[in-house]
């Protein structure tokens, strides 16, 4: 028998990124609010203290802070023929367990949308016409522009304490900024973090080229900083422990160091944790969600947890799973196109080259989840995609964010990969190495989806998360187009050796390597009912008081980190909600 | 001889008549320093403030007790005490004292029955509220705060210290100043600085060093040793005016952000100030936080213009520091960081650096500078030896709401490392105060950490 909680005005599921804005937007608004996390508490001491933090056995390599594949997994496949098999071990990406979620793990990379991105579809059939887009390519336009975004990016950035030089300040482009990105009302709230020895010689060859380097814009504190809810960063002093680890030093912005402390004195917020959401319950006539009944850790029951409004706020994947599982949208059906809950699931693609010089010392230990240099002249809105023969773009960049000893070794082609002879190539040639590499856009495609999987549940029974995806064609030529481009770059900088890693024409999707954990779609956000199953609100389109935040929403992939639309969103609903919702609840579209 | 054993007689029997009359000659209550109308009533929430004001709640509240019960152990070099239920439980608080005992115990340190209070209670300093605020507070603690029936331990002094008669000497010496307040500063705001410092704030009970019969050496701010410096529970209370001034160097922005925060450009609240911040300064409206910064300034002859606010809101971008010349040295040896450096810089470098950076300054607001530190370069080496083994934290306030943890290196640095550590931490970037050995940091260790101290026996069932 389950137990009942008294009802609360609203219930938010998992206290990363969103639900930590959630929260505080609404404890704005006096409701009485409760958050439920999954995973522990995690507060920067004890939890995140040094040394055990940067163990990069324990954190980096076996995962700890990530959510365990015992207490849920997925199960992968490339196509619809294929069995999909559960993930045993993470690589391909990280999903986050605990209080602050991916926001405490993740490197700090803070984007933008470029203004095209959003509006996608429409670009591209303006510009070359419907006949370039593939025809099982599903992109589309976003319900919301970036001009109406454009507030909401600003206030995340300056609640997440962004560090970075304004390319485009209202339309005026600046020197040292990137010239491709969409205007933004005022500069980054910190300056730009200095950039280790690679960026700067990635730049001048860069600039060579004719090409616009700038420093990569992110949640790396440059000074100390204060943000709008009193809440502090320090000044990071690039420790090189920043992506799979929480931060030691309260120098990486995270829900921890940008808002819950503020959010915890709100007499109306609590917040659980071991509180496992299983499934949003819905009333009688299926118009409107009751509450959620989560399994409580503590007690080993599951618990009924009331409420008005309903947030789902945990990563993408469990954000979709619990909408499969509670009814929430019709299912997408990928042989009919119909429905609507698990399509155009995205991701990113990537590819690197290393340059080994003998005589250059990089010093790769100094390092920061946003150190490096980037470039955008091969960006969504500079490519022509007529020409080109393919949709997307990506920023290039050569970044340093780490000399761990484990994972962070790159050697040169043919060394073995153990022993005597891997030994003495770490000594040649630890420290002599750069890279660039590319992170670029995937569009979504009518095969590309998340459903249900028929045979593997976790350990509630419920039915584990199946993902179908594998390369198209579409991306592996963008892919290859960027290599070319790269390894162009790269040999003007004349090294000694270089090595490139990038996917070709017959690569399939491998889930061991790790790539990024940036999922998207399944929760789509679409003009219509019939085209996703959230409206521009990020509101269920068939239960009004569900609203589902995260990267989910994203009609295609961007080419760049989604945390910042993530938070743009994320400002941007709750605005509605506090606005619209709440005076008059009821479908706002 | 006989003469002699006369004498000796006569002696003992002043001394009993003496001693005698300390404790059945009835004591006598102070009255009120003005006269209020005879319909006076305090504005509502006033009583609140003037008890956030005098922060009775630090003291009367045990860990994990309920407010105002008391219990809280008070560690003195004779003993510890254990402070009163002052909530209004007629059998073990203070339920049913008129306004009268309830003056007195604040003006004369004496509860009702006549016994002596020990004069851990600042009623040196609580002598000087003013009649209106002594009345706000009988009303909210009479009124407002719950009654709690709870029995605090008796004090655990040895004879003769546990003989509270002995206080109405001591008090013989110490409380000869008017009750009341009387302004000096000649300005409305200044005066309203005093008042908070002097009397509710309580600050010369450490600030101001003690008499060789342990009273305050300065008590009002026409007193030339009042805050110039002094101890409290094994920590330095550092001087706020004079040439030894700690925040000489501030300016009264950094001043009232450091009061209203706990936190600000180079400093961080830790261990009793912490305390005061947390329980008391952070509820002051910014004015008050104000007027006490700007008196303290005017005090030490420094320039006082008032802030807008205590301090800014965000968002707010401010840069580290960077080495100055006094610093410059360590900073760069610390920056080449040599194989060969000293132990204790090479501790730093490994745990200590990523905070406090090289430069020794820290970031502002978040990470305290460690350069001229008054609790790096104190006589008192507990605290700072403390902090490094066993953390500390700055509570979060409304307008700074994150608690700002350092966490401690107990597990991780010996007494040598820390002897060296905190060595090199003294005579860094300019510092210049005696090393620590490896005994004096076994010695602190082994007492264990504050709040381990801080429990024992505090709470009774």
């Amino acid at each position: 028998m389950a137990r009942q909680d008294p009802k609360k005005e609203v219930v938010i599921v998992g206290l990363g990124w969103t639900g930590a804005i959630m929260g505080m937007e609404l404890a704005e608004e006096g409701l009485e609010i409760l958050a439920l996390e999954r995973g522990p508490d995690r507060r920067t001491v004890p939890e995140m203290k040094y040394p055990e933090m940067i163990d990069e056995l324990s954190q980096g390599e076996r995962h700890k802070m990530m959510q365990r594949p015992s207490q849920s997994t997925i199960t992968i496949r490339r196509d619809l023929h294929e069995t999909a098999l559960p993930m045993r071990k993470w690589g391909s990406f990280l999903l986050g367990n605990g209080v602050g979620g991916s926001g405490v793990h993740w490197n700090g990379q803070n984007w933008r949308p470029q203004p095209v991105e959003m509006g996608l579809r429409s670009y591209v059939t303006d510009r070359w016409g419907a006949a370039i887009i593939p025809e099982d390519m599903t992109i589309g336009d976003y319900p919301v522009t970036y001009d109406n975004l454009e507030p909401f990016f600003d206030r995340f950035e300056y609640v997440a304490g962004i560090s970075g030089i304004a390319g485009n300040l209202n339309g005026e482009i600046r020197e040292g900024g990137n010239p491709f990105e969409g205007w933004r009302s005022r500069d980054y709230p910190m300056p730009a973090l200095p950039v280790t020895y690679n960026g700067a010689k990635f730049a001048e060859a860069a600039r060579a080229m004719g090409y616009h380097p700038f420093p990569r814009p992110g949640g790396n504190a440059s000074t100390s900083y204060v943000n709008e809810y009193g809440m502090q960063m320090g000044a990071c002093n690039f420790c090189g422990f920043c992506e799979r680890y929480g931060c030691y030093q309260y120098s990486k912005s995270s829900p921890q160091t940008t808002i819950l402390a503020a959010l915890f004195r709100k007499p109306n917020f609590s917040y659980r944790t071991g509180a496992e959401v299983l499934r949003v319950e819905m009333a009688a006539d299926g118009l409107t969600a009751t509450g959620v009944t989560y399994f409580d850790e503590d007690t080993g029951e599951e618990v009924f947890q009331p409420a008005d409004i309903v947030i789902l706020a945990a990563y993408q994947i469990e954000n979709v799973r619990l909408m499969l599982i509670s009814g929430i949208g019709q299912p997408y059906d990928p042989a009919t196109g119909k429905g609507v809950t698990g399509k155009n699931y995205g991701y990113q693609i990537t590819g690197s080259t290393s340059m080994f010089f003998r005589d250059e010392h990089f010093n790769p230990f100094v390092g920061s989840g946003i150190n490096g240099v980037c470039i955008d002249d091969f960006g969504m809105n500079a490519i022509d995609f007529g020409a080109e023969g393919f949709i997307g773009g990506a920023y290039i960049s050569s970044a340093q964010t780490n000399g761990q000893p484990i994972r962070s070794m790159p050697l040169p082609e043919n060394t073995p990969e153990w022993g005597a002879g891997w030994k003495s190539a770490i000594a040649e040639w630890y420290g002599h190495e750069m890279s660039i590499s590319h992170h670029a856009s995937v569009m979504s495609y009518r095969g590309h989806y998340c459903d249900l999987d028929p045979t593997y549940r976790d350990r509630h029974g419920r039915p584990l998360m199946r993902i179908t995806f594998d390369w198209h064609p579409n991306e592996l030529r963008l892919n290859a187009f960027l290599q070319e481009k790269i390894e162009a770059l790269a040999r003007t900088m004349q090294p000694d050796l270089m090595k490139s890693s990038y996917k070709d024409f017959d690569s399939r999707y491998d889930v061991r390597p790790y790539q990024t954990t940036h999922n998207t779609g399944g929760a789509i956000m679409s003009q219509t009912p019939e085209g996703g199953p959230l409206n521009r609100y990020l509101q269920a389109w068939d239960k009004h008081n569900v609203f589902v935040t995260g990267a989910g929403a994203f009609v295609q992939n961007t080419q760049y980190n989604p945390t910042g639309l993530v938070g743009g969103l994320a400002y941007w609903a709750a605005d509605a909600i506090r606005r619209q919702y709440l005076r008059n609840p009821g479908p706002l579209v | 001889m006989k003469t002699v054993l006369r004498l000796f007689t006569a002696l003992a029997l002043v001394a009993v008549l003496f001693i005698a009359g300390l404790i059945w000659i009835p004591v006598s209550r102070t009255p009120a320093s003005e006269a209020l109308p005879a319909d006076w009533a305090p504005e509502p929430g006033a009583g609140e403030y003037a008890m956030r004001a005098g922060d009775c709640m630090a003291c009367h509240t045990a860990e994990g007790g309920a407010d105002f019960a008391g219990g809280r152990a008070i560690h003195s070099p004779l003993g510890t005490i254990y402070t009163a239920n002052i909530t209004p439980d007629p059998e073990t608080g203070i339920g049913g004292w008129t306004l009268d005992q309830f003056r007195a115990a604040l003006v004369d340190g004496l509860s009702a029955d006549g016994s002596h209070l020990y004069p851990a209670m600042p009623y040196e300093n609580y002598r000087l509220l003013t009649e209106g605020d002594i009345r706000a507070l009988h009303t909210y603690f009479m009124e407002e705060v719950q009654p709690v029936r709870i029995d605090v331990p008796e004090p655990d002094l040895p004879f003769p210290f546990n003989q509270r008669w002995g206080i109405r000497a001591l008090n013989w010496l110490i409380l000869t100043h008017d009750s009341g307040f009387n302004g000096i500063m000649g300005d409305k705001v200044l005066d309203r600085g005093q008042y908070l410092v002097e009397g509710p704030g309580h600050c010369a009970a450490c600030h101001s060093p003690r008499t060789a019969y342990m009273g305050q050496d300065g008590i009002t701010a026409d007193q030339p040793a009042f805050l110039t410096g002094g101890y409290i529970d094994g920590q330095q209370a550092p001087a706020l005016r004079g040439p030894g001034s700690v925040i000489r160097d501030w300016p009264t922005p950094e001043l009232t952000a450091f009061l209203a925060t706990g936190r600000n450009f180079a400093a961080t609240a830790n261990g009793e100030m912490g305390l005061v911040v947390e329980h008391s300064l952070q509820y002051l409206t910014d004015a008050d936080i104000i007027a006490m910064a700007r008196f303290l300034k005017a005090l030490d002859g420094q320039p006082h213009d008032p802030p807008e606010m205590t301090v800014p809101r965000g968002p707010l971008a401010r840069p580290a520091a960077q080495a100055d010349a006094r610093g410059e040295a360590t900073a760069r040896m610390l920056t080449e960081s040599s194989p060969d450096m000293p132990l204790g810089a090479r501790v730093f470098m490994d745990n200590c650096a990523q905070c406090h950076f090289v430069t020794g300054r820290g970031s502002p607001e978040i990470f305290p500078a460690l350069q001229d530190n008054s609790l790096v370069l104190s006589d008192e080496i507990t605290p700072l030896v403390s902090i490094i083994l066993w953390g500390a934290t700055v509570e979060g306030t409304a307008q700074r709401p994150m608690p700002l943890v350092m966490q401690g290196y107990e597990a991780r640095l010996s007494d040598d490392d820390i002897a060296a550590l905190t060595s090199f931490l003294r005579e860094a970037w300019g510092n210049d105060a005696a090393p620590v050995s490896p005994e004096a940091v076994r010695d602190i260790r082994d007492d264990g950490p504050p709040e381990a101290r801080q429990d024992d026996g505090a709470l009774m069932d």
